[in-house]
């Protein structure tokens, strides 16, 4: 009987006259492809297409491919549906993946379109003109009483503690044990040189990144990992994940093998042993009790701004309402598109609403509530580029996470292997041999370009639209058309027709 | 011979009656950072978040029903509770001692990974869940009377002793224990029967290092929730631990 009846999803080919035998291929595959016996051989059944080899071969020898093998062509029966019958008949088990969701879904951003100024009122130049992208974070006062003493004014309001950025840009959550080391290290140097802040993610922080600790939010997530007092003080803010887009309402599960010693010693967990985070929190199990949990945190950092993280879902409105009123300063809403390091397959691309609906619901939900200042709003999962960072902007959200496009700026192919800790280009991987691959200054200066661009793009865009401030863009949806939706889908984005 | 004069034991008490926690929170957590040695809150009356986050040796004495999350992520204090205690006692607690002289609530020990948490009394459900243990620390949660279900749930590391003392008929504990455990020792004294245990939960025989420490550990819970623990002995107890260290390790196919 055959052992395996996978077949390979790529091909791998090595020009033979072009390679030189200098064997950097089987250095560099974190997936074991390559071997040389005589000359270099590749197993291509082990390839995921993550091109470390193409991009490190001096001689450009190595060529991927689909492997064009044919199937029966079956509307219903796809390829991967096959495959994936053919890998839970072979090994029982749940089929684990990692990145965002793959599926073809309908992407609201794609089918936005955004305003511009035309004759009737002047767009302006950022180039010429300055363009305030500065936001502020948290819980904004419902009034605010300002004194006159001696002819000088004096606020006399008590306001809430906020996060300044100085762009609607922040680095979502990844926690160090699902990333490497020097992963959080080229995020927290990028996140410290844009005015922004990185996310810990659930896995705690590690000592050596406590001195960015203005540009931190620290998580904490179910499994309590790596929390404690000298932690929950160590950003500008904390942050209760609830769920994660990718996999709403599931817990996580960082498997031993990636808890060697500096993540054992940073999550507070022995070596080796899984790292379970429970799907719910223990201690929350209504608003009431998140409520509790927000007031727990903001005792023991002294009222530091809190966020609340969750996966963009049906009823995201009603609970992110709860959210707000049981005292939070930030919702983070996290799409179905957004990465994970593992996730059950059927859950990353089946479970959860896009992060544009939830955003265009939750921030209707709130204004029509009055309470709309009490929290600021983070769109995350399937932030892609500058034009979907003002899409959000416009649909309600105060700024964005980005966490899987700033992978990809890092070198990431989104080969969705995170779950194997192979990862070639050193990101999601704990072995030493392919951490050191990632150099923090050089990732976090990809961080610094590629956000950077993007707030030009922004800026330029802030033009056309002839506004100067992201401010003037926030939950504005008069400057949104849409593109092929339907009736319903733009009813609940509050977004009108092109050419209406 | 030491020369330096002993710096003067310094205890501050304090009427929280009718007080907001908020309040009275800043106040203990300005005490504790001048370096005062004991606290004594009186008038105590559901006020939440007593010593949470507080990472100083102090010592805080409460007269009357705190509220919940008492000692939630504290690192170091000593808190007596002279009476009960509500929900969430020692939420994510990483070092420090809570003793309870009274029943507690639900949810004691949630995620908690040093430290001591004493309940002269009964605790309430979802005890223990996701304790762990790390190096050095070992978190420890004994209750004196008869816990709810999913006692010791989740649980990675650390000790959960229950007594069973007190009234009640049956078994001293609820369904679920230890489901999804996968590391730690829950000792049980008292009837439970097999369907109760999580199905990672099975019962080992003690051996003569439980024994010593356990009856070190009933004589320090016997001091300080002030209760004659005569009759109680070591051997009386059921040891229950997970027999994988990998509970999940088959769930996925790749």
């Amino acid at each position: 009987m055959p052992g395996n009846m996978v077949t390979s999803e790529f091909l791998v080919n090595v020009d033979h006259e072009r390679c030189r035998r200098c064997k950097r291929c089987i250095l560099n595959c974190g997936f074991g492809v390559f071997d040389f016996q005589n000359m270099t051989t590749a197993d291509s059944s082990k390839c995921v297409a993550c091109h470390r080899c193409v991009v490190f071969c001096p001689e450009e020898a190595i060529t991927i491919t689909r492997n064009p093998l044919a199937f029966r062509e079956h509307p219903s029966w796809d390829v991967d549906k096959r495959k994936a019958i053919w890998k839970q008949a072979q090994t029982p088990g749940m089929i684990l993946t990692g990145m965002g969701n793959d599926l073809p879904w309908l992407n609201v951003f794609d089918h936005l379109l955004i305003d511009a100024c035309q004759v009737t009122n002047p767009s302006i130049d950022p180039l010429r003109e300055p363009m305030e992208l500065r936001t502020y974070l948290g819980r904004k006062p419902d009034s605010l009483k300002v004194e006159r003493d001696d002819g000088k004014f004096k606020l006399d309001s008590k306001v809430a503690n906020n996060i300044k950025l100085d762009i609607p840009i922040m680095f979502s959550g990844m926690s160090y044990g699902s990333v490497s080391l020097n992963t959080h290290r080229a995020l927290a140097i990028a996140a410290e040189e844009l005015g922004t802040v990185m996310n810990t993610g659930e896995g705690g922080l590690h000592k050596e990144l406590y001195p960015y600790r203005d540009h931190i939010i620290v998580q904490c997530a179910s499994g309590r990992f790596g929390v404690h007092s000298e932690y929950l003080n160590a950003g500008v803010a904390v942050e209760i994940k609830v769920g994660q887009g990718a996999k709403p309402g599931i817990g996580g599960h960082l498997p031993g093998e990636k808890i060697g010693k500096e993540v054992s010693s940073t999550r507070m967990i022995p070596q080796g042993t899984d790292a379970l985070s429970p799907a719910p929190h223990h201690d929350i199990y209504s608003i009431e009790d998140l409520r509790q949990l927000i007031y727990a945190l903001k005792e023991a950092t002294g009222y530091k701004p809190v966020s609340v993280k969750i996966a963009a879902v049906h009823n995201v409105a009603a609970i992110a309402s709860g959210i707000a009123r049981a005292g939070a300063d930030i919702i983070y809403l996290d799409g179905f598109r957004g990465g994970t390091g593992a996730s059950p397959a059927v859950v990353r691309d089946h479970v959860g609403i896009p992060v544009e609906i939830a955003l265009a619901v939750v921030d209707q939900q709130l204004r029509s509530e009055g309470i709309r200042n009490w929290v600021s709003i983070i769109a995350a999962g399937g932030i892609r580029s500058s034009a979907d960072v003002v899409k959000a902007i416009a649909l309600g959200a105060d700024a964005v996470g980005i966490g899987t496009a700033a992978l990809i700026a890092m070198g990431c192919r989104l080969c969705q292997k995170c779950y194997t800790g192979n990862c070639s280009w050193g990101i999601a991987t704990q072995r030493p041999e392919l951490t050191g691959r990632l150099d923090p200054d050089w990732g976090a200066e990809r961080l610094i370009n590629l956000v950077n661009s993007w707030s030009l793009e922004v800026k330029e865009v802030l033009g056309a639209l002839g506004v100067n401030a992201v401010e003037s863009l926030r939950g504005n949806r008069e400057r949104l058309r849409a593109l092929g939706l339907d009736e319903s889908t733009m009813d609940i984005l509050d977004v009108k027709p092109a050419g209406r | 011979m030491a020369k330096s004069a002993q710096k003067k034991a310094r205890s501050v008490t304090l009427d929280a009656t009718g007080q907001y926690y908020r309040e009275m929170n800043t106040e203990v957590r300005e005490l504790a950072r001048d370096g005062c040695d004991e606290i004594v809150l009186d008038g105590i009356n559901g006020q939440r978040y007593i010593a949470d986050g507080l990472v100083e040796k102090v010592r805080i004495v409460i007269n009357g029903v705190p509220g919940n999350d008492l000692g939630a992520f504290m690192d170091g204090p000593t808190v007596i509770v002279n009476d009960n205690a509500q929900d969430g006692v020692g939420n994510t607690m990483n070092s420090g001692k809570i003793v309870i002289r009274g029943h507690a609530g639900d949810v004691i020990g949630y995620g908690m990974r040093g430290g001591k948490v004493f309940v002269k009394g009964n605790v309430g459900y979802r005890v223990g869940i996701h304790m762990k243990s790390y190096q050095d620390q070992v978190p420890i949660v004994v209750a004196g009377g008869r816990a709810g279900d999913f006692f010791g749930e989740y649980m990675a590391g650390g000790l959960l002793v229950l007594l069973g003392l007190g009234d009640g008929e049956g078994a001293v504990a609820g369904n679920y224990l230890g489901t999804g455990m996968h590391g730690g020792t829950i000792y049980v004294r008292g009837e439970i029967t097999e369907h109760q245990l999580g199905s990672e939960v099975r019962e080992f025989p003690l051996c003569a290092d439980d024994v010593k420490m356990l009856a070190d550990l009933l004589a320090e819970f016997a001091s300080d929730v002030e209760v004659d623990l005569s009759g109680v002995e070591p051997d009386q107890f059921k040891k229950l631990q997970p027999f994988s260290h990998r509970p999940y390790g088959n769930l996925y196919c790749y």
